[in-house]
């Protein structure tokens, strides 16, 4: 199987995916953290490379960020990082262009594959410009997540129509990070990417907690938690790993029901 | 879908999915209402009755005698309505917002002069008004705060961060994410996603247009450069946008170099950065080896950015323009020489420009002439000068 299609057979059932921010408070945690969620029910995993400037994320995942940054985590380090775990899910890398750009998008995409990562979302690469990255996934096999927000209207058959492994609907308007109530119009997302293609789509953006992730995993293929996770992480710190782990079971658990 | 947007490889939208159809209906409206004769008039009215346009160009013949040189220029849009380049941008943005139907404005700030600028005209087409800035710039411009807050606008002091502009932009544009059914984000310069470089620039544009009529008129001849001092490059593309056909008008940027480009406090972008993609567009960052946007550091509040606008970064790779570092002490130096002699106060932003005006006039003989943008009134910066120069004033 190759990338894509190792990511979307991930949805042979509702698929619980966790995001963490790589770095946070340091690579030995995330390490065993990718370990633990792995053996905690995760379908996929999603680790976020810290970004200085994080414009599509709320205040937990910025402070995330941040940790990571001054405890001086590097892409580089990441790659090395995830090398060296060995975890039966994939693993896909979220970050914000610059980071891959800067680095050189060959040469990154080159190192995710060596790395052993599955695939990658870039929130602030919409489809539209999206080729000029493409170019360098599609010849290294990796698949480029594409997203789908409340406001994507019109846009959603075309970019629904080209997604690969599957489409990460972003479930309200503004920033990342839980939310008392979720938007009641992921149904009709949904319905809008059903008209036009059998991708699977994956709610992301304010699930704080399992009776949420329930909810959304009725109407989705797929729920990611990332806030949720990381505000456990930024409590406990290095000793987060069984909080963590209580936390993302009971939710695998739920969805899975 | 296309890729709109580009100044060469500059340029494009990087933003959120989220925000996407914002920006596309803002494209639309603009292509729109710029055409609209309605819209036209409107504004033309609103920047001569309301803004005080046009704005004076003046000869500096003290400082022209005095540095016995070319003959020196100054565009004067510090004399505009709110004491800045800034209110061109703002009044063109608002009525365009209010034309879409919005009634909500937000925008970022840096120095107060943007944000100011926001604020009246919120305050005068009743549209409710929020601004972020950083908290640093809310300390070091403590009476922009409150001058915004006397207009009805809520200030937001933004901590994440460094604290500055760039964050101020970051949160500004969370906000809109979050919110753009009712609100327009009235972006001060020709940054972010495209359309903004473009609409920015054409309400800019004015400034070089009048420039150019006035030196026709007065001096029978185009100027031989044209200077004016770059942050993310409002007033500068204002200035240069009519002589960029014009190849023997020599355009130069000037841009922060803080204690010195050699230094790690600066925000000389195109002295150090390299192409990036940073706040919805492909530009010209300071960022280091891993795409990390550099913190930067500049006495001038409006200079403090990480990039510049697209269409500068094309008009440097294109050798059209050049831009030029100059120091917190350079800028210091000409903020009091132009106080002396020619009476005129510019922002810290603009001595920027004079400083490298007053190098450069010198290497010119007298049948040459230079504009150089004096972009906003030094009033916000006495106080942080005082406090240069050891003096313990405060506002």
């Amino acid at each position: 199987m190759n990338n894509i299609e190792k990511i979307r057979a991930t949805f042979s059932h509702k698929a619980f995916i966790p995001f963490i921010t790589g770095g946070d408070p340091d690579l030995e945690t995330t390490r065993k953290l990718i370990n633990t969620l792995a053996e905690s029910g995760a379908d996929l995993i999603e680790i976020g490379i810290p970004f200085s400037d994080p414009v599509a994320e709320g205040p937990v995942i910025e402070a995330a960020d941040e940790r990571a940054l001054s405890g001086g985590c590097t892409v580089d380090k990441i790659f090395e990082m995830i090398k060296g775990v060995d975890v039966k899910i994939p693993i896909l890398l979220m970050t914000y262009y610059n980071p891959i750009f800067g680095y050189g998008s060959e040469r990154f995409v080159e190192n995710c594959v060596n790395s052993g990562v599955s695939g990658l979302i870039v929130p602030d690469l919409p489809f539209d410009e999206r080729e000029e990255l493409k170019l360098y996934t599609d010849r290294a096999g990796l698949a480029l997540i594409s997203l789908i927000a409340p406001t994507s209207g019109g846009r959603i058959p075309v970019i629904a129509k080209a997604s690969e492994g599957f489409l990460y609907c972003v479930s309200s308007l503004g920033v990342t990070g839980t939310r008392s109530k979720i938007g009641g119009n992921i149904t009709e997302m949904v319905k809008a990417v059903r008209e036009v293609s059998d991708i699977p789509c994956a709610v992301g953006f304010g699930v704080s907690d399992a009776v949420q992730a329930k909810e959304m995993s009725k109407f989705a293929d797929g729920v990611i938690v990332g806030s949720a996770i990381v505000k456990i992480c930024a409590k406990y710190g290095r000793d987060c790993i069984p909080y963590v782990e209580k936390f993302a079971k009971s939710i695998a658990e739920i969805i899975k029901l | 879908m296309d890729k709109y947007g580009y100044f060469g490889e500059f340029g494009g939208r990087f933003i959120p999915e989220t925000l996407m159809n914002a920006v596309i209906e803002l494209d639309n409206a603009y292509n729109f209402y710029k055409n609209d004769g309605e819209f036209i008039t409107e504004l033309d009215l609103l920047l001569k009755n309301y803004a005080g346009r046009p704005s004076i160009l003046y000869f500096a013949e003290k400082m022209t005698k005095d540095l016995d040189g070319a003959k020196i220029y100054l565009k004067r849009e510090d004399l505009n309505h709110t004491g800045s380049h800034k209110i061109n941008n703002v009044l063109g943005q608002a009525l365009l917002a209010k034309k879409m139907g919005k009634t909500r404005l937000i925008a970022e700030t840096g120095a107060g002069q943007h944000g100011v600028a926001t604020a009246t005209a919120a305050a005068l087409m009743g549209m409710e008004c929020l601004v972020f800035m950083g908290r640093e710039d809310t300390v070091r411009q403590a009476l922009n705060v409150y001058r915004m807050e006397l207009l009805g606008a809520k200030v937001v002091p933004v901590d994440s961060g460094t604290a500055t502009l760039k964050d101020a932009v970051n949160a500004a544009m969370r906000e809109w994410a979050g919110r753009m059914s009712d609100t327009h984000y009235c972006l001060g310069s020709v940054m972010g996603p495209h359309p903004f470089p473009t609409i920015v620039r054409d309400f800019q544009s004015v400034i070089g247009r009048e420039i150019k009529a006035e030196m026709l008129s007065r001096e029978g001849k185009l100027p031989d450069a044209v200077i004016a001092c770059v942050g993310g490059g409002s007033n500068a593309i204002g200035s240069f946008y009519e002589f960029t056909e014009d190849t023997d008008v020599v355009l130069i940027g000037c841009e922060a170099a803080g204690k010195g480009v050699n230094t790690p406090q600066n925000a000389a972008t195109i002295a150090n950065g390299r192409t990036g993609v940073f706040h919805g567009m492909k530009s010209i960052f300071c960022q280091d080896e891993y795409g990390q946007i550099a913190p930067v550091y500049s006495i001038s509040a409006g200079l403090d950015y990480p990039g510049i606008g697209p269409e500068h970064a094309k008009l440097h790779t294109d050798g059209r323009a050049s831009y030029v570092p100059v120091t917190d002490e350079e800028a210091v130096d000409a903020f009091e020489y132009l106080s002396r002699t020619e009476g005129i106060i510019p922002a810290i932003e603009s001595a920027h420009a004079v400083a490298y005006t007053i190098k450069y006039a010198k290497t010119l003989t007298p049948d040459k002439t230079v504009v150089v943008t004096v972009s906003g009134r030094g009033d916000k910066d006495v106080a942080s000068i005082a406090r240069y120069r050891g003096l313990d004033l405060h506002e």
